[in-house]
């Protein structure tokens, strides 16, 4: 009986956490006004937050004595993918030129985003103007 | 022998990993379900190895396992520090910058790490990799000291993840 309420206890702890989190990047992805920065709020806080969120399901699942280990699915792929979206969303930052120029790399060209060949390059800026 | 387990299963890592994703999918810890897991962990291997070439020539598991723990804990105290700057600071006060952090990493598994753990890590988001792959992009969005920031990069993250893919 006492192992019950322990569980229902965490699980709502972990809720609360989870729900905090998740309103403090809805917050920073509304407050920050550069698109690079607004980037940070919901790439960390976002991933704690849902993993809080699905940590609370599995003390829940525990509880209710039906254990269920589908959530850190949920997370592995959640905090493999997280990254590579935010990536893409950097990339698209750099390639619109919406955020302030990165300094060029040391020993490279280029960085590999605003490497576009010539001709690809004129079909580019004859779609912005 | 050694050719033949190699054709058998050209990936082992994925083999296993396949097989715990199957277990966890299952919810469900039998003979049969493990046997049902190894069979798609080496037939999924099998059939997609023309997208696999390459593979890294050493990985060490228990350096990658103390890694990960060391990440989780950073990515704890990094969602409390992006928490706080978040709700405490206001937008013109906050000082975002360029980091730019030359690899000594080669192998693209390893920068694909690298690049993931500094995203999920405190304040930082990895951008764009230079043409060669030579340097990594790091937006960093509050810090007085860029350098300091890539130091700690380096220090912290990348000397692991040479020793792990070493």
């Amino acid at each position: 009986m006492s192992l019950e309420i322990l569980a229902t206890l965490a699980t709502a702890i972990a809720l609360l956490i989870g729900a905090i989190f998740t309103l403090v990047g809805a917050i920073g992805l509304l407050k920050f006004n550069d698109s690079m920065t607004r980037l940070h709020a919901p790439t960390k806080v976002g991933t704690v937050g849902v993993g809080s969120l699905l940590l609370a399901s599995v003390f829940h699942s525990f509880a209710n004595g039906s254990q269920s280990f589908h959530e850190l699915l949920i997370m592995a792929f959640l905090f493999v993918t997280a990254p590579i979206s935010a990536n893409f969303i950097a990339k698209v930052n750099i390639h619109k030129q919406s955020c302030p120029e990165p300094p060029a790399p040391p020993q490279d060209d280029n960085w590999s985003t605003l490497n576009v060949p010539e001709a690809d390059r004129i079909i580019f800026e004859d779609k912005l103007s | 022998m050694t050719a033949a387990l190699r054709w058998v299963l050209p990936h082992p890592f994925l083999t296993l990993i396949l097989t715990i994703v199957w277990l966890v999918l299952q919810n469900d810890i039998s003979a049969g379900m493990i046997v049902f897991g190894l069979i798609l962990g080496i037939i999924i291997p099998w059939g997609t190895s023309v997208w696999w070439p390459d593979q890294p020539r050493s990985f060490k598991l228990g350096k990658m396992f103390s890694y990960g723990l060391i990440v989780v804990w950073d990515i704890m105290v990094a969602n409390v520090q992006v928490a706080w700057i978040v709700l405490t600071r206001s937008n013109a006060s906050l000082r975002p910058a360029w980091v730019i952090v030359p690899l000594d990493l080669r192998q693209p598994e390893a920068i694909t790490i690298l690049a993931g753990t500094i995203t999920l890590t405190p304040g930082t988001v990895s951008a764009d990799l230079s043409d060669e792959g030579h340097s990594l992009l790091v937006h960093a969005l509050d810090t007085d000291d860029p350098d300091a920031v890539r130091d700690e990069i380096k220090q912290r993250y990348e000397r692991r993840l040479k020793e792990i893919f070493a």
